[in-house]
């Protein structure tokens, strides 16, 4: 779960990690009244959405002005807010962040996350704060430092500090920078986050260490344990099709293709998703039905499919374990029926009581085109769509 | 004997009582030699007590030492499952099958550190489980869709795993091991490979992974230098969206991407035929086996 910059920084500010002052505001108004208590001379005022890039899609703004804050927050609020992150359709924007200026001297990059390999969380520093680190990795890979954790002793002081050094942190800053690194670290692992960044982390004219953005990113499963957090949660920046799906406890995420996929288990999911691809079409979703799928999951399943106009087909890919075919089959029979399905529909059932599977299917009088494997699947589900999709460029089959 | 377990092996259940352990261990009893294998239930405060005629004891050690048990399955509920598997290192259970879904990723990195240096093998969490067929099934799989055979099966999937099962029905499996999704799990990939290359019972394997980490990539390097039997593979998710944020930071540390493209890239160079296409894992292993 993702949560919002300001959000971000009042968690880490209980761990001791610096940031510059700030006020979240959902209005002009507000964004007024932000920057009369803040004071000072410089503000800058930031659009909160769950995505990077935001200063140059033009959601950062310095103001040098009471007014200047004013304008910027009216030009800011509302606007629909394009990064590459954001994919082309962007996202409007309903928070603000306005903060006091800061006078940078130096960005840096530190950030967190879980390394599989090592099966420690592990700090990723850099001197080059500012840009992607994806970037600085691949431009630049000797300027990134990594330090695997130990979980039984935390940061070290002395890991800390080395880091800081390797990054640049100028000497009078050091223990600051330490603090700041071994507090990130505590709220890493208090809160149960899957990844932090602080991009950038400055050093200011006067020698401060500060966090000047922060992005966190918890781990879903650990919530349970943290309220406080979950409360964060801002729907308006999920898709409204995966929350939905999380209501009925579908894994599901929206793809870019027109062939919708209901599969049971994420890797065979994936598998679909790429058999479907196979054969010269593209998926239009992820959707993993999980183990109970019960008429009702499959019925809510198939009427989020449907929500997306570009579904033009859809592939049921199930293989029976401890679920069995015949249950699956009365789920999509029903789900058919409840939903008025319009668009052509292959069922490729395997396993558990998969004969009863079928013949439920083929009794049923549904217009339902059975397969016998994933790839015949995939091969029918194409030619049915192309049969109803006009001018459909006619792609060779892959073998 | 095939890898990990087999007829002989003794087993307890950790959860025996909850709706997913009782239900799971009803049908791996009642799987090939399940009645001989599945000894003991382990609950704290349901100590004395029975589940269909399976004894209950209050810790993991008592179990081991009331009953042999040297393997344990773990079906207890996300936020206890990490306790559940120190508890089983403590008692030196040869090897822990967790299969419990949604385990918090920092009680499994703490957990992993407490089991540096002990003598317990973890599988999982969040796995089907293993099975040997016609002998024993410890885990979540459909029994009646193995068969015995000679070809290991190795994967971080489960449906996906059946899937590749289910085209082997012809000639058979050794052993299958899920070995689970988790980013912070127990045996990798390279793990069970090298226990298939020492298995005299084993004649090839397939080896099913997905998108992303490394362990892919590092078991073909291992496989290139080291097997002696034919592998072929598939990963899945060539089609996925390109990752989040967090699949590249994390993939910075490692030195891949963790993609699909990737992971069968190297497999290609380091001599594992692989396919693209899911349907035909079956058939691309037949014909390895009859090379």
């Amino acid at each position: 779960m993702n949560v919002h910059e300001y959000q971000g920084k009042e968690i880490l500010r209980g761990y001791g990690v610096a940031t510059p002052r700030g006020i979240p505001c959902f209005s002009v108004a507000e964004a007024d009244e932000a920057a009369r208590e803040l004071g000072g001379k410089v503000w800058v005022v930031k659009a909160q959405i769950h995505a990077g890039g935001r200063g140059k899609g033009g959601g950062v703004k310095v103001a040098k002005s009471p007014e200047e804050v004013h304008e910027h927050a009216r030009k800011i609020l509302g606007m629909t807010l394009v990064t590459h992150q954001t994919g082309p359709a962007g996202r409007v924007v309903k928070r603000l962040l306005v903060e006091e200026g800061a006078d940078i001297r130096q960005e840096l990059y530190v950030g967190m996350v879980v390394d599989r390999a090592t099966q420690r969380v592990t700090l990723i520093a850099s001197s080059e704060g500012g840009m992607e680190i994806e970037e600085v990795a691949a431009r630049s890979p000797h300027k990134i430092y990594k330090v695997a954790i130990d979980p039984l002793e935390g940061l070290t002081e002395q890991q800390a500090g080395q880091v800081a050094r390797q990054i640049g942190v100028p000497e009078g800053s050091i223990a600051e920078a330490r603090a700041f690194m071994q507090g990130l670290y505590r709220a890493f692992v208090d809160c149960d986050a899957a990844l932090a960044e602080i991009n950038p982390l400055i050093i200011t004219g006067e020698g401060k260490v500060l966090a000047l953005d922060a992005k966190l990113n918890f781990d879903s499963n650990a919530l349970f344990r943290h309220p406080e957090i979950q409360a964060m949660r801002d729907l308006h920046e999920e898709d409204p099709a995966e929350v939905e799906a999380s209501r009925f406890d579908l894994s599901y995420i929206s793809l870019d293709g027109n062939i919708g996929c209901l599969v049971n288990g994420a890797g065979l999911a994936m598998a679909t998703m790429d058999v479907i691809k196979l054969y010269g079409a593209q998926p239009a979703n992820f959707l993993d039905v999980g183990g109970g799928a019960t008429p009702q999951k499959v019925t809510a399943a198939f009427k989020l499919m449907l929500r997306n106009p570009a579904v033009k087909g859809i592939l049921v890919n199930i293989f029976g374990g401890i679920m069995r075919c015949d249950t699956i089959a009365e789920g999509v029979i029903s789900a058919v029926r409840e939903v008025n399905l319009h668009v052509p529909l292959v069922v490729r059932m395997k396993g558990t009581n998969e004969h009863l599977g079928k013949q439920l299917l083929e009794n049923s009088g549904l217009p339902i085109i059975a397969a016998d494997d994933m790839a015949d699947a995939a091969r029918k589900i194409v030619a049915a769509v192309r049969g109803t999709v006009e001018g459909s460029p006619a792609q060779g089959e892959a073998a | 004997m095939s890898i990990l377990i087999g007829k002989d092996t003794k087993v307890m259940t950790q959860g025996i009582t909850g709706k997913t352990g009782a239900f799971h261990t009803r049908l791996c009893r009642d799987y090939a030699n399940g009645k001989s294998c599945f000894v003991a239930g382990v609950n704290p405060n349901k100590a004395g007590e029975s589940f269909e005629g399976i004894p209950i004891y209050g810790t993991v050690k008592e179990a081991k030492a009331q009953t042999g048990a040297t393997v344990s399955v773990i079906y207890v509920p996300p936020p206890l499952a990490a306790a559940a598997i120190d508890e089983a290192v403590d008692a030196e259970l040869d090897l822990v099958i967790c299969i419990t879904e949604g385990v918090p990723v920092r009680d499994m990195v703490a957990t992993r550190r407490r089991m540096q240096g002990r003598r317990t093998v973890l599988i999982g969490p969040n796995c089907p489980g293993v099975i040997t067929p016609d002998e024993i099934k410890i885990g979540i799989m459909p029994g009646h869709i193995h068969k015995k055979g000679r070809v290991g099966v190795v994967s971080r999937s489960g449906t996906l795993t059946y899937e590749a099962v289910g085209q082997l029905s012809d000639v058979g499996q050794s052993t299958c091991v899920g070995i689970g999704g988790d980013p912070v799990n127990g045996l990798k990939h390279i793990d069970v490979m090298r226990m298939f290359n020492e298995d005299p019972d084993t004649d090839a394997v397939i080896m099913v992974g997905e998108i992303g980490g490394d362990d892919e990539e590092n078991c073909a390097r291992w496989i290139k230098d080291n097997m002696t039997k034919p592998v072929v593979g598939f990963i899945a998710g060539v089609t996925a969206p390109p990752g989040k944020r967090m699949g590249h930071a994390g993939a910075i540390i490692s030195g891949g991407k963790g993609t699909a493209q990737e992971k069968l890239a190297v497999m290609e160079e380091c001599g594992i035929k692989v396919t693209r296409n899911p349907a035909e894992m079956g058939r691309l292993l037949r014909s390895v086996l009859h090379a």
